[in-house]
């Protein structure tokens, strides 16, 4: 075993040398007594620990290091910490979601040994914290591929969740002098992307598929690894559904923001040209029309999706627009022409958007989604021009 | 899955009989449990289930089982169009 600092050893406190074990936990450094009088601030904070590297930075969730073979191999905490969850919202939200990672790599939890489970995942953040927080308690090493960032599922789909990329490593990583077994245990919905047989030949090491989700983890290893045909199936619950609408809402609202002022640009546009109040109201209208008709496609189609009449996406979403928009039009007393206008584009934008939904779903295949598109896309173009017209039209009839 | 569906009669998977060996890696991996093992060999038993994500014609030992696969995901459909017609490789969904 050799430790890092030589000059100013005599300086090292105690307790940055690693217990029997080979752990030197983070949070004793901290607690360490600080030294000298009390200036501004209080007492002077504690030194720096010799984990805190020129150029690095030290993460959060990182609770100690285990020495092994001359490598530190950080031990993560189960628990977030409010930091996480705030940066959970945001990435459901789609505001930090395109670059929210984890340095890939090996990393463990609780106390690993040659004996412990190795767990592999993907480097997104939201992943790699969901993982972590379903390991309380479980002496386990944790994996971590270079998935750019993308959760296992998508960076599967992209083969950056891949036989190569976890063979690499496991080399890198030097995983084979940590452990005595040679097992992997990748989450199910990785398969896509990993060949077992191949992962054999190329490093040894034997995949044992885990379950899909990772809250059955504790389950599937106190039962020998192996999974019942729950922890096999893929689920779609409300609350798994729910949680992917703002990110399907964010994403679509980036787009569509300039639309507003030229709906009150055109709305002005009648025989009283520049009636204020005319103007007030078709901008208006027109203005509640599309953003009712995304929350039909974008929100309603996907909370409600099992309930909804079809199994094609653009009729679903077509069905909401055409009863949430009739309800709207009907309310606000719409004439005839510039209702059905209205009407038309309401259907367009919600069917379109609920098709767009088939890409977050984990039941639609593609062969299905082309077909459905082919029939339906036709269909939206021409509702949104036949409504757009019928809605400036709608004012000189 | 049983309570979500989606389109009958368009799923492209193929089980080759004649090349299965029976090791069930299809069955362990589908995540809508379309397989089951009959007179050991694989069988499907719900195609119309399938979602042609792949993982079984990934992991088979023997290649005995065929699906054209990938993300069904209508942007990302939508992107391959309009960059020409080509299925397959390339293409970013979400």
């Amino acid at each position: 075993m050799q430790f890092l600092p030589v000059a100013g050893q005599e300086d090292s406190p105690q307790t940055q040398q690693p217990d029997e074990a080979g752990i030197v936990e983070l949070a004793s450094l901290a607690e360490e007594e600080s030294s000298g009088e009390v200036c501004c601030g209080g007492p002077a904070p504690s030194r720096s620990t010799l984990f805190e590297k020129p150029g690095y930075e030290l993460k959060g969730y990182v609770r100690a290091f285990l020495r092994k073979d001359g490598d530190d191999i950080p031990l993560v905490k189960t628990k977030l910490d409010r930091k996480d969850h705030r940066q959970t919202l945001l990435a459901r939200l789609g505001i930090i979601r395109d670059d929210y990672r984890v340095p890939p790599g090996l990393y463990g939890t609780g106390s690993p040994g040659a004996d412990s489970p190795v767990l592999v995942t993907a480097n997104y953040k939201l992943t790699f914290d969901f993982v972590r927080r379903e390991l309380d308690g479980i002496d386990c090493w944790l994996l971590v591929l270079d998935t750019r960032g993308i959760n296992v599922w998508c960076a599967a789909g992209k083969n950056t969740f891949s036989t190569d990329e976890l063979v690499r490593q496991v080399e890198n990583t030097r995983l084979a002098g940590k452990i005595e077994h040679r097992r992997l245990l990748i989450p199910q919905l990785g398969a896509t992307g990993i060949a077992a047989h191949h992962v054999m030949l190329k490093c040894g090491f034997r995949v044992v598929y885990g379950p899909v989700r990772i809250a059955d983890i504790g389950d599937f290893l106190d039962n020998d690894m192996q999974a019942t045909e729950e922890m096999r199936s893929v689920t779609f619950t409300l609350w798994e559904r729910f949680e992917l609408i703002p990110v399907e809402l964010y994403i679509f609202n980036k787009k569509i923001w300039w639309v507003f002022p030229l709906l009150f640009f055109l709305g002005a546009l009648t025989p009283d040209f520049l009636s204020l109040a005319d103007t007030w109201r078709r901008g208006l209208l027109s203005s509640a029309a599309i953003i009712l008709g995304c929350t039909s496609g974008a929100m309603i189609v996907p909370l409600l999706l099992p309930w909804i009449p079809g199994r094609s996406f653009a009729f679903k979403g077509a069905l909401t627009g055409l009863l949430l928009g009739g309800l709207l039009l009907w309310v606000s007393g719409a004439g005839p022409v510039e209702g059905t206008g209205l009407l038309l584009i309401f259907i367009a934008i919600s069917s379109y958007l609920a098709m767009n939904f088939t890409g977050s779903t984990p039941y639609t295949s593609p062969t299905g989604v082309e077909k459905e598109m082919k029939g339906a896309i036709p269909l939206q173009a021409f509702a949104l021009v036949a409504g757009a017209l019928l809605w400036l039209a709608g004012p000189f009839i | 899955m049983k309570s979500f569906r989606y389109l009958e009669g368009v799923a492209t998977i193929r089980v080759d009989r004649q090349r299965c060996v029976g090791c069930s890696m299809c069955l362990t991996v589908c995540p809508h449990r379309v397989f089951t093992i009959q007179e050991k060999k694989a069988v499907l038993v719900d195609r119309d289930g399938c979602m042609e994500c792949g993982a079984c014609a990934t992991n088979c030992p023997t290649e005995a089982i065929s699906v054209s696969p990938g993300v069904g995901c209508a942007s990302l459909i939508i992107n391959r169009w309009l960059k020409g017609k080509k299925i397959g490789t390339g293409g970013s969904c979400c």
